[in-house]
């Protein structure tokens, strides 16, 4: 049974000693093998330790820098146009940054189209800035202005942190954008058969021994949709949701997305969708 | 017009609309199923070895996506199962069993076939067994995405894999690593031996680890 992780770790710095033994997870009802050996229940799970590792990190996060830069980018007069993005329109009203994290992917009428975050990001820059958005996009992750994404997405998430996502899904490119995202949640493909749904398609799932939030419905306050963009500690890089995405269809065994490609912004309007309610604790500290 | 080398995928998804292995669908489900191929489509570029191409769906990942989660009708699952079971290739040369202490290396190691990996051949791939399964009893980071596999080799009564007695554990077993959708239409475990991700000898080494009697598997 998995416990949220402030309540494990609190559980388990509350003065549960011992070692942390294997717990095994939940089988399928067509499980053909045993349950194996399970802990006393007294003693703390896997999960319980990783809570508490997880809780003695959350003590400073790194994601801060990223703010700091990213504040100062949005006021900062750049490109061939000589212009900041403090007019940039995230969907509240150009300029308004706070509660707008929370409120993506949606649609905007000056493009036409659903945008999420990154995108939206990449329009104002070459909209107001005259910087070149194919460019950006083309750039590698941790890269130029790449880089620059990073910090900006950090201080926008930032400034949504502890609100619930409530993305708008008045308009039809809306809705439909939710039904292609649960379309591509499920798409199964490439050599190994799998989909998004393989690992997120229900609740109570490991792979080894990263817990997998069940995206198809939300999984709860800061977790899945609701913990990106992340500091990742065992890479020392700020994850955009863009980023997270790449990875996930590179162990997925998919050919490559484009950045801010139309799929990645469907499935953030689907995990989006299905988080509403869930409190953001972007941007988050990830192992 | 779409780029040239995307027109097999949406000839794929012109299929799909005809129905060859799905129920009827709706007008709305047919549209947004053609609007579905032309996202993947022009979503995804070539990286590496991980082609555009991987996104071309046979019946039985077209159906299982279409399920979403949901039980396929028994008629179309049984379909599916078939034909997967008529995939199913035996060992060349008849050895079930190769030596579980490779099988625990290739249960260990989750690499092989992102765009990151250099070469597509089965040599440089791991099974990414524990990523999904509990295998041996002593690994405690393991996957719970597939059932536990601790004992699996005892639990079945397999004291010697090369008995008559052991032939149709051996054989199901051995069809699970080759082509799991053999029992399973929709299932998650990808098809090490249909698919060309792992090689004879591999599979005869996760074999090992699963039904010899001297695996950790089995103590």
């Amino acid at each position: 049974m998995k416990l949220p992780p402030l309540l494990a770790a609190l559980a388990a710095l509350a003065g549960l000693a011992g070692t942390v033994l294997a717990q095994p997870g939940a089988t399928t009802a067509a499980a053909a093998g045993p349950a194996a050996v399970t802990a006393p229940s007294t003693a703390p799970s896997t999960a319980d330790g990783i809570a508490q590792y997880r809780a003695m990190l959350a003590d400073g996060n790194p994601a801060e820098l990223f703010e700091a830069k990213g504040e100062a980018l949005w006021q900062q007069v750049r490109g061939p146009k000589q212009a900041a993005l403090t007019q940039c329109d995230l969907g509240k009203g150009p300029g308004v940054v706070q509660g707008a994290f929370v409120e993506l992917p949606r649609w905007f009428a000056d493009t036409g189209r659903v945008q999420d975050l990154e995108s939206r990001l990449l329009s104002c820059m070459a909209q107001l800035q005259g910087l070149d958005a194919a460019q950006i996009a083309r750039t590698p992750f941790g890269q130029g202005e790449q880089r620059n994404l990073e910090a900006l997405v950090a201080w926008i998430a930032a400034a949504s942190r502890g609100l619930r996502f409530q993305l708008p899904q008045a308009r039809a490119e809306e809705r439909q954008a939710y039904a292609l995202g649960q379309r591509a949640f499920f798409y199964r493909g490439g050599p190994y058969d799998f989909a998004c749904a393989t690992c997120h398609g229900q609740a109570g799932q490991r792979v080894r021994l990263q817990d997998l939030p069940d995206l198809t419905r939300n999984p709860g306050d800061g977790v899945g949709f609701a913990a990106w963009p992340a500091y990742r500690v065992s890479s020392g890089e700020l994850w955009t949701m863009q980023r997270r995405l790449n990875d996930c269809f590179r162990q997925q065994r998919f050919p490559y997305p484009g950045f801010a490609s139309e799929v990645t912004v469907a499935l953030g309007v689907y995990m989006g969708v299905n988080a509403r309610g869930a409190e953001s604790v972007a941007p988050g500290l990830k192992r | 017009m779409p780029p040239l080398k995307s027109w097999p995928l949406l000839g794929a998804a012109a299929l799909l609309l005809l129905g060859c292995s799905t129920p009827a669908t709706a007008p709305d489900d047919a549209a947004l199923t053609a609007r579905t191929a032309q996202m993947m489509v022009g979503s995804f570029r070539d990286e590496g070895q991980a082609g555009v191409n991987r996104l071309q769906q046979d019946a039985a990942n077209a159906a299982c996506s279409q399920a979403q989660g949901a039980l396929l009708p028994a008629a179309q699952a049984q379909a599916i199962e078939q034909a997967a079971r008529q995939s199913l290739r035996w060992p060349s040369d008849g050895r079930f069993i190769g030596d579980w202490r490779e099988g625990e290396k290739l249960a260990q190691n989750g690499r092989g076939m992102t765009w990151t990996d250099k070469s597509t051949a089965p040599a440089a791939n791991g099974g990414s067994c524990y990523n999904c399964h509990q295998i041996a009893p002593a690994e405690i980071s393991f996957g719970t995405i597939g059932p536990s596999l601790a004992r699996y080799g005892r639990l079945r009564g397999v004291s010697d894999p090369a008995s008559p007695a052991a032939r149709a554990v051996v054989e199901y077993t051995w069809a699970k690593l080759w082509n799991a959708k053999a029992s399973n239409a929709c299932s998650a475990m990808p098809r090490f031996g249909h698919a060309g991700l792992l090689d004879e000898a591999q599979l005869r080494h996760l074999m090992a680890l699963l039904l010899d009697p001297k695996s950790p598997v089995n103590q």
